[in-house]
């Protein structure tokens, strides 16, 4: 029965944005309930990724996290002075995770993490007011990261291990807002490529102060999608040489921030608190430029200068009987869109994420754990700059409304 | 069990997904928008081509899309405005077929060849619409392309049976209810609760397209008498606009009016310049020495038997010179000497004689049309080189309107505009000074979020390319007008379109 449900999700498996940029914080269904903290908390193979120096604390010998969640996340739009409006239509992300650790020895533990940090899936209505910026997206990326943790002292621990990235991105807008083949239809391209990989890393430490207080520290490099030859398909183009589009290939870059994380966690009889925050440095995504191979077809420039953007990310667990732990979260997550970048494409100011979730103990070694997020963003009135028409700039303005709700369900089994 | 958990999934998936933003203050709300002391539940709008959404010469289904009512109508969804369906055409190529023989051209586009020069040009493919398989109505948009401010009225002018001898229109015939129908009739089977009319444009625009070769009817009541290039006497247009804003207020609708643009706003006149001839110096020479005799011999002599005067002489008198000339042209309000100079003293041959009849060169007071453009400094005749059009061949009279024409024309459309205004001011209407308005766009232009609007041919923005007709762009800038007046009118709040989202022209190479 689970099997099936687990299964339908990932057929539609795709990966929707819903924290700053196009990160998605949903990497593990006991930290998302607690505020998607994780940094400083010794609770499952989740470790791997939130701090995998503590894997080496962790009771069993081998522990297993797998977990999944239903992004549903929609954007409305509107103009006042125009009355243009739309929301979008976009598909249902799934964010999913898998986990794995094995303790060695007393000192050294080894696991494995398959998650997806990254990731947007947007689709407006196709030829909306903003189309000359996007139409949809739909951008993926896979983290693959074995991981060793070795205890230096009772205390003291490090963790670490590479990081082998695979994704995809597929792009559709209009060309700019006017250009139509005779028959009206309006002229677009798509960008795909897929099989995008490159390599990264991830170090962290943790201290456990006392035997109530944990801190820890964890980062994540920076990582760069370089697509070669994707292909870019031009369609709706009439038959001039005024408009010299025909399908051909591109190169682009995406860059996947570092992020760094410190935190602490405090244990108290049957209750847990814990405090993160995280520090992405957005500010090495300055511009999107899509370099098409063909010499005739102008390269597409995007200038994002996104900035340093901070989350604060708060957790409690309580655990009620020895069958339920409940946990509930809040957080603090600041836009790395500057005033005037604000494209459709990545439609995020600050938001304040709510969590709750629990875990259901089946036997002493086999746990079902759920959780919940409803993601909340202000009203916001913003415009992007930096389209242009002719040499001129033609800003895109508007007013934003985000939500998104992500119920998610995972496993924990030790042993 | 099992159904149980796939409904509860079921149900929290879709509640989860009606979970969708709303904002504070939607645009889609009720109330966000006024319609003021207005209601636009039925529109309905009568008019000409520009209402019909006519551009690039023709009638085509993206630019009925674009037609400023559809774009206004799409504006009123905002304040409980209805349903808004227009006579869609069968296909984007515009042709018009009458019984599967075409009666209309299909739509111009912009040719650029290897130079990366750009040329209107017809496009080419066989049409599909036929005037005999309209669609049914009724319909919201009752713009009919040619239609003079007396054709809405008159019964039989969608009569299939009259499109060939010219008394009927194929455009409402391929829509009109009966062979009787009024195009007003029409209108108002809808019961509209609000109206536009921008009509008389074709009142002045048919004489002054065809170079002023119709008459200006101006004193003759009676238009039944009337040609298709005539202009149109203004006290009919009064009284026919008159009745026409009595019918369609009969039923309590408001509603609003547009005045009519002068010509000169428009690039089918001002784009050709009055000197347009380039001749080096031997070839101005030569030139001049063919008419030498004209203007020494000829001329004086004809002043001295008293048949035209002296400063008609002056005006006839045909010099060129190295640079750009003026090019010659037939003026039929000049004296027809064609017959006096055939007999004593002149004994000129009769080929000669029809050349010389009515001929003088142009002046900066000309308007020379924008389809001169295509014959000027052409030879049509492989056979004959020196046969140039405007040097040696008068560009004909139907491709100049004169000083004289011109005249015609501005005399009546202020007479036209006149009324317009006043009838609008005493049926409480919303106003909008069309002529003011296109006159802005093509003495400085129009700023919008992509750069300026103006009425450069080809360029500007506003004007397809027949010249004559908007670009949805134009269009769109129309119905932003036409949105101002009603929302000064009826204090009302509907929004505005951004004009950078419509399109131009259309580049295509065939």
């Amino acid at each position: 029965m689970k099997k099936a449900f687990l299964f339908s999700i990932l057929i539609l498996g795709t990966a929707v944005m819903q924290a700053g940029g196009y990160r998605i914080s949903i990497q593990g269904q006991k930290a998302l309930a607690m505020g998607h903290t994780g940094v400083a908390v010794l609770n499952s193979s989740e470790l791997v990724f939130f701090n995998p120096a503590g894997l080496v604390h962790l009771e069993n010998r081998f522990n297993i996290s797998a977990g999944v969640s239903g992004v549903f996340s929609n954007v409305a739009y509107q103009n006042e002075s125009t009355g243009a409006n739309t929301m979008t239509d976009s598909p249902m992300g799934t964010p999913l995770n898998f986990y794995a650790s094995y303790k060695a020895t007393d000192w050294l533990a080894v696991g494995l993490g398959v998650y997806t940090p990254y990731g947007s899936s947007v689709e407006y209505e196709d030829d909306w007011a903003g189309s000359h910026l996007v139409n949809n997206i739909d951008l993926q990326a896979i983290y693959i990261q074995p991981t060793v943790s070795v205890k230096i002292t009772d205390k003291f621990s490090v963790g670490g291990g590479p990081i082998y990235v695979t994704g995809s991105v597929n792009f559709n807008r209009n060309l700019n807002r006017t250009l139509t083949d005779l028959e009206g239809n309006r002229s677009e391209v798509t960008i795909d490529a897929t099989g995008v990989s490159s390599w990264g890393w991830t170090a962290s430490t943790m201290f456990r102060v006392t035997n109530n207080l944990t801190v820890g520290a964890n980062y994540r490099s920076e990582i760069i999608l370089d697509a070669e030859d994707g292909d870019a398909d031009f369609e709706n183009i009439p038959n001039t040489p005024l408009a010299p589009f025909e399908d051909t290939t591109f190169n682009a870059s995406l860059p996947l921030p570092a992020e760094m994380t410190v935190g602490l966690s405090y244990s108290c009889e049957k209750w847990l608190f814990a405090f993160d925050f995280n520090r992405a440095f957005w500010n090495v995504y300055e511009s999107l430029d899509i370099d098409f191979a063909n010499p005739d077809i102008p390269d597409s420039k995007n200038i994002r200068n996104y900035k340093n953007a901070s989350t604060y990310r708060f957790g409690v667990q309580y655990a009620a009987t020895d069958m339920f732990t409940l946990r509930a979260g809040y957080y603090f997550d600041e836009s790395p869109v500057q005033d005037g970048y604000f494209a459709p494409e990545t439609p995020r100011n600050d938001s304040n994420g709510y969590t709750a979730g629990l875990t259901l103990n089946v036997t002493d070694r086999l746990g079902i754990d759920a959780s919940f997020l409803y993601l909340h963003f202000k009203e916001v009135d913003a415009s992007y700059d930096f389209y242009t028409e002719n040499g001129q700039s033609v800003p895109f303005r508007g007013t934003y409304k985000s939500n998104a709700f992500a119920p998610g369900l995972g496993l924990t089994y030790k042993l | 069990m099992k159904n149980i958990l796939k409904l509860t999934l079921g149900l929290l998936t879709i509640g989860l997904m009606g979970c969708e933003p709303e904002f504070e203050n939607a645009v889609t709300d009720e109330g966000f928008y006024s319609s003021g002391t207005a209601d636009f539940s039925r529109f309905v709008s009568v008019g000409n081509s520009l209402t019909a959404g006519y551009a690039d010469n023709a009638l085509y289904i993206t630019g009925q899309q674009n037609s400023y009512p559809n774009i206004m109508a799409q504006q009123f969804e905002f304040v409980g405005g209805g349903d808004f369906t227009q006579p869609l055409m069968n296909d984007n190529l515009g042709g018009l077929l009458l019984n599967g023989t075409q009666i209309a051209n299909n739509r111009l586009v912009l040719s650029i060849d290897g130079e990366g020069n750009g040329t209107p040009v017809i496009l080419e493919g066989q049409p599909t619409t036929d005037v005999i398989n309209g669609p049914t109505g009724p319909f919201n948009n009752m713009g009919i392309p040619g239609a003079k401010s007396f054709h809405l009225v008159a019964p039989g002018y969608g009569n299939v049976a009259g499109i060939l001898n010219g008394t009927s229109n194929p455009y409402f015939a391929r829509i009109a209810t009966s062979e009787s129908a009024s195009i007003i009739g029409d209108a108002m089977t809808l019961n509209p609760t609000f109206f536009s009319l921008w009509i008389g444009n074709n009142d002045i625009l048919a004489y002054a397209t065809s170079g002023g070769t119709g008459i200006d009817q101006t004193g003759n009541l009676d238009p039944t008498t009337y040609g298709p290039g005539d202009i149109t006497d203004p006290n009919v247009f009064a009284a026919v606009y008159s009745q026409e804003l009595d019918a369609m207020t009969a039923g309590g609708a408001k509603g609003v009016v547009a005045n009519i643009p002068n010509v000169t706003s428009i690039p089918f006149f001002t784009t050709v310049p009055a000197r347009s001839i380039p001749l080096d110096a031997p070839t101005a020479a030569a030139v001049n020495a063919q008419f030498g005799l004209y203007n020494t011999q000829v001329l004086p002599g004809l002043v001295a038997v008293g048949v035209i005067s002296a400063e008609e002489a002056a005006l006839r008198m045909i010099n060129f010179e190295a640079g750009t000339n003026y090019p010659i042209i037939t003026d039929d309000s000049l004296t027809d000497v064609s017959a006096i100079l055939q007999g004593p003293p002149f004994n000129l041959p009769e080929a000669i004689a029809q050349l010389l009849g009515q001929l003088r060169q142009a002046n900066d007071t000309d308007l020379v049309v924008l389809i001169a453009a295509s014959e000027l400094g052409t030879v049509p005749d492989p056979g004959n080189p020196s046969g140039v059009i405007g040097v040696s061949i008068p560009l004909e009279d139907r491709l100049v309107l004169t000083a004289t024409e011109h005249g015609f024309v501005a005399n009546a459309t202020l007479a036209y505009n006149a009324s317009i205004q006043g009838l609008a001011a005493t049926k409480g209407l919303a106003f909008v000074d069309a002529n003011a308005a296109l006159q802005q766009v093509s003495s400085g232009g129009i700023g919008y979020d992509g750069g300026v609007l103006t009425s450069t041919f080809g360029t500007g923005g506003a004007f397809s390319l027949d010249g004559v007709h908007l670009t949805p762009r134009g269009y769109a800038y129309v119905a932003n007008l036409f949105i101002d007046a009603i929302n000064a009118e009826f204090d009302a709040t509907i929004p505005k379109v951004n004009i950078g989202d419509y399109g131009t022209i259309t580049p295509a190479n065939n």
